[in-house]
């Protein structure tokens, strides 16, 4: 039988995967048709171009722009149930951190979300009542609204993974900010932009590619498929060359900040000086982190790669999970204590009681109280949430869910990057190798129809390893999922958590059924 | 600027989005008219298309509203959300259907049918604001819920770690008040009344002139009946005053006296009832009459203004809770940091531009 709290995870991940289907198809869809209605407009208003040229791009425009429409109202759609998730499944974080983690999400509704709803009324509607240079800004403005909201939502994200620009106050019991400026801007928050920004234009790219590789396959609209090729592949390599460079920034970070997820999706239990990179493996099921069992079935190393991965250096110790337990790391050639799990716990139980002592005090106006009972919760409060656990081993992440997306990501994302790179090859110069057979086998449309599942596969891993690794804090060190939750019964959460499958896999189906039909109706 | 400040300041930009909300719900009125079996598809399709272009922004002003609740009184967030957990959850699964409707209705390729599309949006169009209206009613009816902090401690000697909890049926128990549903019952009327009127406005063809002004006086009769046995229901109610953080005073006839001692309040009731009022006496009466959404919709914005200063304002707790007297939110003691209501406040003053930029587009789109 699940728990309340297993059954509010898996209703808060299956609305997150469900909504990371469509979204960076959105922000990457968009750039694309924002592209290729500026080309358009460029054409149109330069006599020296033929009109007919201009009317090509224009045709471009449209196509795409519909497909765009399809996938944004179920985008939306899924978004709006995640941000009142918080409130309806998680109502203790919603209290605990809502002073710092409500702010982003009341921006994103005001300045990006009602930019991206009001000039996508524009881009369907207003082809007509605008000028072409307005309707051109509002496609922009669609699409920089998309991109807004998703920064506003990022930062809100990354701050539960490395909680900054706040104190706690117990006499609110709760976190507050303090710094603004460091909760939006903080590094993790850039890096994640970055990374989910880049990696969402190459899977509208892929996406791109994926349906005129159809229509090359099937000797249609060819001319069509290879400008809007070009288009998507230039966009395309230049999101996933950015995925890459800031992949490596947010391994660096998860190394400082988040240990435990990095040892997670390497399988890495006992680090070493020059700690090799799995290249590819299979876990073996029997291994903990307190016994002697290999911690790998199979596998192929890339030597020294996870120190050169994480710490840049290829002599750099790299903690594994025993390592990180014992609270054993190596930094700079210097053995570093950082602090055992089980004097976490410890700690974080101590700081607990020393809230319940400063309530207490507070209650009965004893100042001396209240003053010791803080002192001693400032001091343990940085652990405050692994008071919350029951034995050290509830701190580890479930190690083959974080291991195997994080190996497909990479291989799928540097499977990408040689595509794209060829695509673009083929595509500016080589346009005649679009026609190499292998028995038969048109090579290059069926690997271009390829490219879409491939990204939205590599894009949802990502998020895999991101939050599963994680696991089980709702914000880093400081609240476990056990103690964000609602006060509804597991009933009630199960029924919830199968009607939104049911309809989020309908409405999933009705997507499907209506972009197929649109892309195969071409005129 | 005093937190005192910051907290009424936010206190009034949730009453300004509130009431936007509940004037932007003409939409769902307007899907909740295709139900109507004397509407023939030609007009149902005209109807519709009217209100398409809207949807966005209806959704939008609700998730802007959610945010901004979520931003300014997370408590309220915490404690209603995860407490009355199947009303929101139906709210939103009735927004989520609408998403996708209007796009997918007629779009080829569509295997689930127009019908059912045109059935999402009809199930949106009556139970959003129903729920919508009852949720906004428990700020003066209250509900059932206890709020105790200390529960985050992981008292061993306590039971549980969730701060709020709730009755078994987690906001079920709602739809068995009648001053709720009455509430709810009002707001679907009055949404419809909207979208008559913006009907009327918009679309020029005489068969759907005809028809909407006649569907105003028979949703004008219901809409004013609610609106009587709401206004009395509320103004009769018993309410509590805010003595100290924890501490209330039960008042007999809390609203009204509200009313009466918040001067800006008793305007804007008055002046947004007379207006509703008159723009539907004028669109009934006046057979050329087509600006009526312009008087009903500020009215509608008035009035919900002065429902949310009553509620809120005045040392008035704006979420009662019936279980527990001593667990009731007020603005003070349920809202985010000073730190946060006064950088957000900073971020506030870019609406103007916002509003200003969406007239701008409405204004365009809306050219004949």
């Amino acid at each position: 039988m699940l728990t309340a709290v297993e059954w509010s995870r898996a209703q808060f991940a299956m609305t997150a995967m469900y909504h990371w289907l469509f979204v960076p198809l959105t922000l990457g869809l968009g750039l694309i048709v924002a592209i290729m209605e500026t080309v358009y407009v460029r054409k149109k208003l330069n006599p020296a171009t033929a009109q007919a040229e201009a009317a090509e791009w224009l045709d471009m425009t449209k196509f795409w722009m519909r497909l765009f429409g399809v996938n944004f109202a179920i985008g939306v759609a899924t978004g709006i149930v995640l941000e009142f998730e918080f409130g309806t499944n998680w109502s203790n974080y919603s209290w605990f951190v809502g002073d710092i983690f409500g702010a982003p999400l009341a921006i994103e509704g005001i300045f990006a979300f009602f930019c991206e709803s009001t000039f996508f009324a524009v881009m369907f509607f207003g082809w007509e009542k605008f000028g072409i240079r307005q309707h051109c800004a509002a496609t922009w403005l669609t699409a920089f609204g998309a991109t807004m909201s998703a920064w506003w939502i990022l930062v809100a994200n990354s701050w539960m993974q490395h909680p900054v620009g706040m104190e706690f106050d117990p006499d609110q019991m709760r976190n507050v900010m303090v710094s603004f400026t460091d909760v939006a801007l903080s590094p993790t928050a850039v890096n994640k932009f970055c990374h989910v920004v880049t990696s969402s234009w190459s899977l509208g790219a892929c996406f791109v590619i994926s349906v005129s590789g159809w229509y090359l396959l099937k000797g249609r609209h060819t001319g069509f498929a290879i400008r809007s090729m070009k288009v998507a592949g230039v966009a395309g390599l230049a999101g996933i060359m950015g995925t890459m460079i800031s992949g490596d920034t947010s391994a660096v970070q998860v190394t400082k900040d988040q240990p435990m997820k990095l040892a997670a999706m390497e399988g890495l239990y006992e680090g070493r000086p020059g700690t090799d990179l799995v290249g590819f493996g299979i876990l073996n099921p029997d291994k903990k982190w307190d016994n002697d069992e290999d911690a790998m079935l199979v596998e192929i190393k890339i030597p020294r790669g996870l120190s050169i991965l994480g710490r840049h250096d290829p002599d750099a110790f790299i903690p594994g999970i025993k390592d990180i337990i014992e609270g054993r790391d190596i930094v700079d050639g210097k053995e570093v204590n950082t602090v055992n799990y089980s004097e976490r716990i410890l700690r974080g139980r101590i700081a607990q009681k020393a809230l319940r002592d400063y309530g207490r005090a507070r209650e009965c106006n004893d100042m001396v109280g209240m003053k010791e009972a803080r002192e001693k919760l400032a001091k343990h409060y940085r652990f405050f949430g692994y008071g919350y656990l029951g034995k050290v081993d509830e701190a580890i992440p479930p190690v083959a869910m974080t291991f195997y997306p994080f190996h497909i990501m990479v291989i799928l994302g540097g499977w990408l990057l040689v595509f794209l790179c060829a695509s673009v090859w083929i595509l500016f110069r080589r346009q005649e190798w679009m026609k190499f057979r292998i028995a038969g086998w048109q090579v290059f449309p069926w690997l271009a129809m390829a490219a879409a599942p491939v990204a939205w596969v590599c894009s949802q891993c990502g998020w895999i390893v991101a939050e599963v690794g994680r696991q089980p804090w709702t914000i880093q060190d400081i609240m476990p999922v056990q103690a964000a939750i609602s006060s509804v019964g597991p009933g009630n959460v199960k029924l919830t958590f199968f009607i939104f499958l049911i309809l989020f896999t309908c409405l999933l189906m009705a997507e499907i059924g209506i972009m197929v039909k649109q892309i195969k109706d071409k005129k | 600027m005093s937190y005192e400040f910051l907290q009424e300041y936010w206190w009034l930009l949730i009453s300004v989005l509130g009431a936007l909300l509940v004037f932007m719900l003409f939409v769902q009125g307007g899907q909740s008219l295709l139900l109507q079996r004397d509407i023939s598809d030609r007009d149902r399709e005209l109807m519709i298309g009217s209100i398409a272009h809207r949807w966005e922004l209806t959704f939008t002003v609700l998730v802007t509203f959610g945010g901004a609740f979520f931003a300014s009184f997370p408590l309220f967030y915490s404690t209603s959300f995860g407490g009355a957990y199947w009303i929101w959850m139906l709210i939103l699964l009735t927004f989520v259907i609408q998403a996708v409707s209007y796009k997918y209705r007629g779009a080829e390729g569509n295997r689930l049918g127009r019908e059912t599309y045109d059935r999402f949006l009809i199930a949106n169009g009556i139970i959003a604001p129903v729920l919508l209206g009852g949720a906004v009613s428990t700020f003066f009816y209250g509900s059932e819920f206890t709020v105790q902090m200390a529960k985050l401690t992981n008292d061993p000697e306590v039971s549980g770690n969730v701060i709020s909890t709730w009755g078994e049926y987690h906001g079920l128990e709602l739809l068995a008040n009648w001053r709720v549903v009455c509430f709810g019952l009002m707001v679907l009327f009055l949404s419809r009344i909207q979208a008559l009127m913006w009907f009327i406005n918009q679309i020029d063809d005489k068969d759907v002139q005809k028809w909407s002004r006649r569907q105003v006086v028979l949703n004008s009769v219901v809409f004013l009946v609610l609106f009587a046995v709401s206004m009395y229901a509320l103004f009769t109610a018993t309410g509590l005053k805010t003595m100290d953080t924890h501490q209330f005073q039960i008042i007999r006839y809390r609203y009204l006296l509200n009313l009466i001692q918040l001067p800006a309040a008793m305007a804007a009731f008055v002046a947004g009832t007379i207006m509703v009022l008159a723009g539907i006496a004028r669109t009934v009466l006046k057979p050329g009459f087509r600006r009526g959404i312009w008087l009903t919709g500020p009215g509608t914005v008035l009035i919900v203004l002065a429902l949310f200063w009553i509620a809120g304002y005045n040392s008035t707790p704006f979420y009662p809770s019936c279980t527990d007297i001593a667990s009731s939110l007020t603005i003070y003691n349920s809202s985010s940091s000073r730190f946060t209501l006064e950088t957000m406040s900073y971020v506030s003053l870019a609406i103007p531009f916002v509003f200003a930029y969406i007239a701008w587009v409405w204004y365009k789109l809306s050219e004949r």
